[in-house]
């Protein structure tokens, strides 16, 4: 920082010769006040919702944690059971790895057009985002009704256990996601790009995202190392 | 079905001792509601209290749970001293084992989740805006929803006293038995849904209370001039950040395989009851540092306060707290040295375990260096902080002594264990609990905490905890187990009645604590804190007035270093003037809201629902909690303007106080 020396005789007693910046002077996101090390106070409520928000996600990413953890420990206690190699569909995956990618990138499209004000724009996206999630789902529960249907539930043994509590979580976060989603659009609807309605906009969009990385370790651990080994 | 499992024979009328205890519960429960109503304080409690999202009122809220919940633990603990006291040779005791086991349970559950958490959340609610400089917290709406899931996490573990049962597992639920095949009742699911309503209660503080921390700070307020209580709130916070989704997910499992018949911890098809050992004290360890490193933070404040001098070693400080936060990750294998994990393994943990002390240590020597050389002055919240630093370096020690796997291996699961972590959490924690409610209470209530009772609380609670938990120490090292319902051995028996008489000690104390408030409450004017500096403190939050206005400062601070009061006050004192009156300007304040409340009401619905498989309630409170959040997203108004007018005649009454202070230090040198 640099104010220190720009503001003459005001940090006289400054041990750390810090200053802050003046409004309108600092960096920090082009909101016009750098914040976050003290210098210009607490920061915009955009800047706090969507930084509290990302603190959020980091939680959730843990609880995650705790279950790749768990169904990694447990992915060789079949107890008889099917394997994952005989059970797991590489093409039912991919369309439903494609479904989820591509609402992403949908979503992504919805808040380009939400920074341009576009309401119908942003509503037409979001209600793609919703379809390709609703897919994803519906692919996921068919997946879980067949394997159940063919007595590989999740009480058959530990493995299928993790696999479904996991799978299963992820699971949860786009239904939970998918009714937030609609609640929102109908929010946009009846009360326009409010600032309170952009800041849950951003943090749909990081949830929806951080959805999609929680994915790819899904996929990755799950359904491609399980179909290898 | 309409009612699930719930039927008549839920409630225990062939028990006499959890029937009259809950209906004495029940009754000044109803008298408190009947006086309430006659007195027509509702309107009161709903807008001042309930409702309202100021952190100040909800930290407030906070403590008091928590000193509810902490007499509730208390009772627990008195009748299972009781126990072991008479119950040997052919004696049976008054406690059969079904009922002692859900008690050694709900000890423990209630202490840690019920009692110590809010107490320190509530302390941390309370004090990290007013240190920052700033008029509430992050998000001061979750704020509200957090305290009132923590409550009602309580709610339902009251409730298992008399509808139904508690656990009988031990206060960490242990698979495999937790699960149905070997606890088929309730108490595991009472259990299991109250943690996980105050679990995500606290989650939802932790992130909260980090985003405030990191993105709410007076202008100037870097990270190295945060009081010291700021940085140990952060290092809290962000273990429950990175801890609490950890319980979250270790109790789902559970939940999955008691619900479902999952087999994650299961004797059969697979489980691995091992992995519930690790992911429980993956978060558990960390949770012991949750509720210790704030209170280190309370005794830094406190000790540099009644020194009248700067925390000594300040940086090393926040070294050490931060070295403890991410080390307190890697110890939890101690907690199950004799799993058999290997030589390797557990000389890793051990080590580990070891080297953590060395951050504490740290601590220890610079809150001593910060005595060395001060005017020391002794009121109560300095004497919990002195007695803190010696039981908590014996504590200390037996815990280092602990770490080293052979010695577990003897001592594992024997009272020696019990009496190692009673002497870190009721002497670290508790203790750190009482000295920052004796410390802030001027603060929160506007006068002063009565000096005698204060110490007539703090002595007996002294020799109690040293006489119980010293006796334990013995019959620990003795071979006695823990949570035994039934003594054999002979030899320990003195030793028990001495433990025994320690919780006589303690019961004084907190006697004399309940006293110490009532006498207070009836003397306020003469405690009365006009200054809002009652102790001559450092940091922001004595800088404002006592009890402070709802927006806490008429203008945010201008920090311009380390100790900002105290370096108001210098400068005042050296040009003997008060700095000018700033330029008022209105404030915006968040609103009151419901949602808190209205979400927890709804979230113990859905919580007794699944314990008692209320299918239908469960679903009901789910769309509740649905319609809650809608609501509250379509709210128009979130906040409303204080005024300048109101603002300025706030500060107006501060400053004509400040004034008088500044009076009485017309003639005062200030050391260069």
């Amino acid at each position: 920082m640099t104010a220190a020396a720009t503001a003459p005789g005001s940090h006289g007693s400054d041990p750390y010769a810090l200053g802050r910046d003046k409004e309108g002077e600092g960096g920090g996101h082009g909101h016009g006040q750098a914040t976050g090390r003290g210098e210009g106070g607490p920061a915009s409520k955009r800047i706090v919702v969507g930084y509290g928000f990302w603190i959020y996600l980091l939680s959730d990413i843990i609880m995650f944690s705790a279950f790749f953890a768990a169904y990694s420990v447990l992915a060789k206690q079949t107890a008889g059971g099917p394997t994952g190699a005989e059970i797991f569909g590489r093409g039912r995956v991919a369309i439903e790895t494609g479904c989820l990618l591509l609402s992403s990138y949908t979503c992504g499209l919805a808040s380009l057009a939400a920074a341009r004000k576009e309401a119908k724009a942003t509503l037409a996206w979001l209600l793609a985002t919703g379809l390709l999630g609703f897919a994803f789902l519906a692919i996921e529960v068919q997946e879980f009704a067949s394997l159940i249907g063919e007595g590989a539930g999740p009480q058959r043994s530990a493995f299928l256990s993790g696999f479904f509590a996991l799978v299963g979580l992820h699971g949860l976060h786009v239904g939970v996601g998918l009714l937030w989603l609609g609640t929102m659009m109908a929010q946009i609807w009846s009360r326009g790009f409010r600032p309170e309605v952009e800041r849950r906009l951003l943090c749909f969009n990081l949830f929806w995202h951080a959805l999609d990385i929680v994915w790819v370790g899904v996929f990755s651990i799950v359904y491609l190392l399980g179909t290898i080994g | 079905m309409m009612l699930g499992k719930l039927d008549w024979s839920a409630i225990p009328f062939d028990q006499p001792i959890p029937l009259v205890a809950a209906g004495t519960v029940g009754l000044i429960g109803l008298a408190t509601l009947v006086w309430i109503t006659r007195k027509g304080h509702w309107p009161y409690l709903w807008k001042e209290w309930i409702t309202s999202v100021d952190h100040k009122r909800i930290g407030v809220m906070y403590t008091t749970l928590a000193l509810v919940m902490l007499i509730r633990g208390f009772v627990d603990a008195i009748m299972m001293r009781t126990q072991q006291s008479i119950a040997t040779g052919g004696a049976q005791g008054y406690l059969p084992p079904e009922h002692y086991d859900q008690l050694f349970s709900a000890h423990g559950t209630i202490m840690i989740f019920f009692g110590a958490m809010p107490f320190i959340v509530g302390l941390m609610n309370f004090v990290v805006p007013l240190q920052l400089g700033v008029r509430d917290v992050a998000f001061p709406t979750l704020n509200s929803v957090s305290f009132w899931l923590t409550a009602a996490g309580a709610l339902l573990v009251n409730m298992s006293l008399v509808i139904g049962e508690f656990a009988r597992t031990g206060w960490l639920p242990y698979a495999p038995l937790s699960e149905t095949s070997y606890s088929p009742g309730v108490g595991v699911d009472y259990y299991l849904w109250a943690i996980q309503i105050a679990g995500v209660g606290t989650l939802m503080s932790g992130v909260n209370l980090v985003t405030t921390i990191l993105k709410m700070r007076a202008p100037g307020m870097s990270y190295l001039r945060m009081p010291m209580f700021c940085w140990t709130a952060l290092g809290s916070n962000m273990l429950i950040v990175a801890a609490f989704p950890i319980l979250t997910a270790t109790l789902a499992m559970l939940t999955l395989d008691r619900y479902f018949g999952f087999h994650f911890f299961t004797n059969d098809a697979g489980g691995n009851m091992m992995m519930f050992m690790n992911l429980i004290w993956a978060w558990g360890h960390p949770e012991v540092y949750i509720l210790i490193l704030p209170a280190f933070g309370i005794f830094s404040e406190i000790f540099s306060t009644f020194s009248g001098k700067p925390l000594f070693g300040y940086r090393s400080m926040v070294a050490a707290t931060l070295f403890i936060v991410v080390v307190s990750f890697t110890v939890w294998l101690h907690h199950f040295f004799t799993m058999g994990a290997g030589a390797d393994v557990n000389a890793a943990f051990g080590i580990a375990t070891s080297v953590i002390a060395v951050g504490t240590g740290v601590k220890v020597f610079n809150w001593l260096f910060t005595m060395y050389g001060g005017r020391v002055r002794f009121p109560t919240p300095m004497l919990w902080s002195l007695a803190f630093m010696v039981v908590f370096v014996i504590g200390g020690m037996t815990g280092v002594l602990l770490a080293v796997p052979p010695a577990d291996f003897m001592l594992h699961n024997s009272l020696f264990l019990v009496a190692h972590f009673h002497n870190v959490i009721v002497g670290g924690v508790v203790f750190g609990a009482f000295a920052g409610y004796t410390y802030w209470f001027p603060k929160a209530f506007g006068f002063r905490l009565d000096e005698t009772w204060g110490k007539r609380a703090f002595w007996p609670s002294l020799i109690g905890f040293t006489l119980t938990f010293g006796a334990l120490y013995v019959v620990g090292l003795e071979g006695m187990t823990r949570r035994l319902q039934h003594v054999e051995v002979e030899e320990w028996v003195p030793w028990l009645h001495v433990a025994l008489a320690g919780v006589g000690f303690m019961l004084v104390g907190v006697v004399a604590q309940v006293i110490q408030l009532v006498v207070s409450i009836r003397n306020r004017e003469a405690l009365r804190d006009t200054t809002g500096d009652p102790w001559d403190g450092r940091s922001l939050e004595w800088s404002t007035a006592s009890p402070p206005p709802h927006f806490n400062f008429a203008v945010l601070p201008d920090v311009h270093g380390e100790e900002v009061y105290w370096g108001i006050k210098q400068k005042a004192i050296e040009s003997q003037q008060l700095a000018e009156a700033p330029a008022y300007e209105h404030i915006v304040m968040p609103r009151n809201s419901a949602t808190g409340v209205v979400t927890a009401f709804f979230a113990t619905a859905i919580g007794f629902a699944l314990i008692w498989h209320i299918w239908w309630l469960a679903g009901l409170g789910f769309v509740g909690a649905y319609a809650t959040f809608v609501v509250f997203a379509w709210r128009k108004e979130e906040e409303y303007e204080v005024p300048a007018d109101e603002v300025r005649e706030a500060d107006h009454a501060r400053r004509a106080a400040r004034e008088a202070w500044l009076a009485q230090h017309r003639d005062e040198q200030v050391p260069a």
